[in-house]
């Protein structure tokens, strides 16, 4: 946040209009808003209570997601397993409940687990064997996917699901844990509040406590983190595995939601939350990854979208918005990294 | 003297704010072997560079054979036969491809005229081109599995193909084992033998008195003189180098020196520190002398933890530690202000703030949490100890200038609890306001007992500042010297590799 004062500071002491500079701070806020007057006056029943709720209803798992690799980012690393990591994380979810009839509380523990073990191997891998991080993690998104579909044997996993060797499925989705996706608290759906709070936990976690601290320091030059005593390969593990962990969250919500565990349910939110991601390091200028800048990042691409299906703008084009809102958040923050 | 060979006349260069090369007149007979030497910043480097084509002299003529010729880019040189081989070999080979292709890399790229390569032809040149230097080096290998000397050689086959009659070595041999060197040397004598000039730029006076027929001595970019080595001995050519007296810049600091606090036996590890021994007393200023390439960093880096250490033993305040990383290093009692400030010593996109409390955060944290009244203070005190021009505690460290910027990464490390403080050159490129300042809070730390390494190449610094010296050479301890003394010349004959012998 200091970054944000002296930006300020800087911009009152010049004295002259800095359009770039406003546009970095303030753009991803300003489209936000245009997007919704827009939608507001050129589609009808866009800006209702019913339709904003849906829109943060689908938002929240992207959300959830783009905090997943705000962590990796801010140890400069990148972490593009997150959305396979979540998918897994449903399927497991859904086995340990309609196949393996345990407590449900195990349908939440054990995708944490296994989310934390996938950032443990991503880290191993790219710490200790020095592969790039990009490339490290697309290839253990392949493997989880595979993983994944091998673990669920090819299929969807449902309640009264048909088995191959004959009858149904034994057991069922607990009614309390689809609760997680699909109940609402003050009309207002159960999964906005897991964003929220993630969010906020995310937040606190990289502005207020000293883990946070070191891992933007990691990020921000590891040599000089490294030489000030941090221990940065720690720090940087600490990343993936808390991408793990939230993604295993987005996860859990997604399987709650759908009431099954199904394959690569996830797959499709990880461009959107690559792109919610990389928007939010502009916002207000913080110049680096940050919970609130991803959340602001995951409503726009959410309104945009949203908004497009109410236009009967064809879903197969969507992924050229989406392309496109990615580059122009990517360009926003390497443009400024250049300058 | 004959019109035969190379003459450089009147040579000035000039970049903003500095003269780095004042009329100097430089000049190599046919296969002779030359060595340009002066201390740092002295304009070999820069004079090489111009001779190159890589800077475009402001003012002075370059002649070869009597004639004179223009040289404004490095194909200019290239093709008046001036070859450059640089230290950082790796900067000029592609690593995946093989030994031939490197070698021939100007033609493939200039002459090759037809579509397809004539890949015979390239090895069959190559090996010959490596056979001119006696050597017998597999043409099919790839460079990235060749050694340093290895890829040195492979250069200068390249400087062969090229037919270069003027070869310029720009410390080959710092990297150098002593098999190696005189690998390197015999080479040398080969192509000298073929009627090629070698200009050999080295701060090994040792080496130079081994191959070089003639020593051409710069100082602050002006020439001192040639000379012929016969006619010289090391300690006069160290005379010529240095030429004046240093001045006294330097505040007093009056501290009783205490017990033993820190010793270092026979200490190897990475980067090529190789049994060193030494010892820090309680408010003692030890100063680690030596140039550039020496082995300072790479000691200071590997007492840190920075880096691998082999074998040795280190004790502080009677205790065996031995931290394997900086993290480590730090909890047993070291602090280390690193060389290169901005990619090492400091975030440059962080706040005063940020930076000089990151080492201590610990103690301004209830638990997990930052506590940050507690930060903002700290961060006031420490700008007022050591004195950055700031308008406050949050002002981005990029914005600072160098002098400020070191003074926050000596900062970070003055609240800390730490026994050792290293310093590695920690006035290069900072001002001299800011010197003094600096040299005042090194007085400072050690009014308080602490132990000082103080690692730096220049001279002036060792002698105004230090209690004690250790002179390196070549990744080991050279000589102990008592600051008060011992001089200039001295620490310059100890830092050559001279005086072994004695």
């Amino acid at each position: 946040m200091n970054n944000t004062k002296n930006a300020a500071l800087d911009a009152g002491k010049s004295g002259g209009f800095d359009v770039f500079k406003f546009l970095y701070k303030y753009g991803t806020i300003l489209v936000t808003i245009l997007a919704i007057v827009y939608f507001s006056v050129a589609v009808e029943n866009w800006f209702t209570f019913g339709n904003i709720t849906n829109i943060f209803r689908s938002v929240s798992i992207v959300c959830l997601i783009a905090l997943a690799m705000t962590m990796s980012l801010t140890v400069d690393g990148f972490d593009l397993s997150t959305a396979a990591t979540a998918s897994f994380a449903a399927v497991i979810a859904a086995k340990v409940m309609i196949m393996w009839q345990l407590n449900p509380a195990f349908a939440i523990i054990l995708p944490i687990l296994v989310g934390c073990l996938i950032g443990l191997i991503n880290s191993f891998l790219i710490i200790k064997l020095g592969i790039s991080d990009m490339l490290c993690t697309l290839s253990m998104m392949f493997v989880i996917t595979g993983v994944s579909i091998t673990f669920q044997e090819g299929s969807a996993i449902y309640n009264y699901m048909p088995l191959l060797k004959g009858g149904v499925a034994p057991g069922l989705m607990s009614e309390n844990f689809k609760a997680i996706g699909q109940h609402e608290f003050l009309q207002i759906p159960i999964p906005v509040f897991i964003m929220l709070a993630i969010a906020i936990i995310v937040h606190i976690f990289l502005n207020r406590t000293k883990y946070g601290r070191f891992m933007y320091m990691t990020g921000g030059n590891e040599e000089a983190a490294r030489l000030s005593g941090i221990p940065t390969k720690k720090y940087r593990t600490l990343a993936y595995v808390l991408s793990g962990a939230i993604a295993s969250i987005a996860g859990i919500v997604l399987c709650a939601r759908l009431g099954s565990g199904e394959v690569d349910a996830a797959g499709t939110y990880l461009m959107d939350a690559v792109a919610a991601a990389y928007i939010g390091f502009s916002v207000l200028g913080a110049g680096k990854p940050n919970a609130f800048g991803t959340l602001l990042g995951a409503l726009l691409v959410g309104i945009l979208m949203n908004g497009l299906v109410m236009m009967s703008f064809p879903y197969y084009s969507q992924n050229i918005v989406k392309g496109v809102v990615l580059i122009l958040g990517l360009g926003l923050t390497y443009y400024k990294k250049k300058g | 003297m004959n019109s035969k060979g190379l003459k450089m006349k009147g040579i000035s260069m000039e970049f903003p704010g500095v003269r780095a090369l004042d009329g100097v007149d430089f000049s190599v007979e046919k296969g002779e072997v030359h060595a340009l030497i002066g201390a740092n910043g002295a304009g070999k480097s820069t004079l090489m560079k111009v001779l190159s084509g890589v800077y475009q002299n402001t003012a002075g003529d370059i002649f070869i054979d009597g004639e004179k010729i223009e040289i404004h880019n490095p194909m200019d040189a290239k093709n008046h036969g001036v070859v450059i081989v640089y230290q950082e070999v790796d900067t000029a080979l592609v690593p995946h491809l093989t030994v031939a292709e490197n070698i021939m890399m100007d033609y493939l790229i200039g002459d090759q005229k037809k579509l397809f390569i004539d890949w015979k032809m390239i090895q069959r040149e190559a090996k010959s081109a490596l056979k001119n230097l006696g050597l017998n080096l597999d043409v099919n290998k790839l460079v990235s599995e060749l050694t340093l000397s290895e890829k040195q050689m492979v250069l200068i086959g390249r400087a062969v193909f090229h037919k270069a009659e003027y070869l310029i070595l720009d410390e080959p041999t710092a990297p150098l084992s002593v098999e190696e060197t005189n690998k390197l040397f015999e080479i040398v004598e080969t192509v000298k033998k073929q009627g090629v000039s070698v200009i050999f730029i080295s701060h090994r006076l040792d080496e130079i008195f081994r191959i070089c027929e003639r020593i051409t001595v710069l100082r602050d970019g002006q020439l001192v003189g040639s000379y012929n080595v016969k006619t010289e001995t090391i300690d006069s050519i160290v005379e010529k180098m240095l030429g004046r007296k240093l001045e006294a810049t330097f505040p007093k600091h009056d501290v009783e020196i205490g017990g033993k606090l820190f010793e270092v036996r026979q200490l190897s590890g990475e980067g090529g520190v190789n049994n060193v021994n030494m010892h820090v007393n309680k408010g003692e200023i030890v100063g680690l002398s030596g140039l550039v390439g020496a082995g300072k960093t790479e000691l200071v880096k590997l007492l840190f933890g920075a880096t691998q250490k082999y074998e040795g033993e280190v004790v502080l305040n009677g205790k065996v530690v031995a931290p394997k990383n900086p993290a480590q290093a730090v909890k047993t009692g070291f602090a280390l202000v690193p060389e290169e400030r901005r990619r090492e010593g400091i975030l440059v996109h962080e706040s005063i703030e940020t930076n000089s409390t990151l080492p201590t955060l610990e103690k301004y944290c209830n638990g997990a949490f930052i506590n940050h009244n507690q930060i903002r203070e700290s961060a006031i005190n420490t700008i007022k100890t050591v004195g950055v021009k700031a308008p406050n505690e949050k002002q981005l460290v990029s914005k600072l200038s160098g002098g400020n910027q070191q003074k926050v990464a000596i900062g970070k490390w003055l609240i800390s609890d730490a026994d050792i403080f290293m310093f590695d050159e920690p006035t290069k490129g900072v001002d001299v306001g800011s010197k003094a300042e600096i040299y005042n809070l090194i007085g400072g730390l050690v009014a308080n007992k602490k132990g000082v390494i103080y690692a730096t190449c220049e001279f002036s610094e060792i002698l105004g500042l230090t209690d004690r010296v250790y002179v390196m050479y070549n990744g080991t301890i050279a000589a102990e010297l008592v600051t008060k003394n011992t001089n200039e010349e001295e620490l310059l004959l100890y830092s050559t590799g001279g005086g072994r012998n004695e």
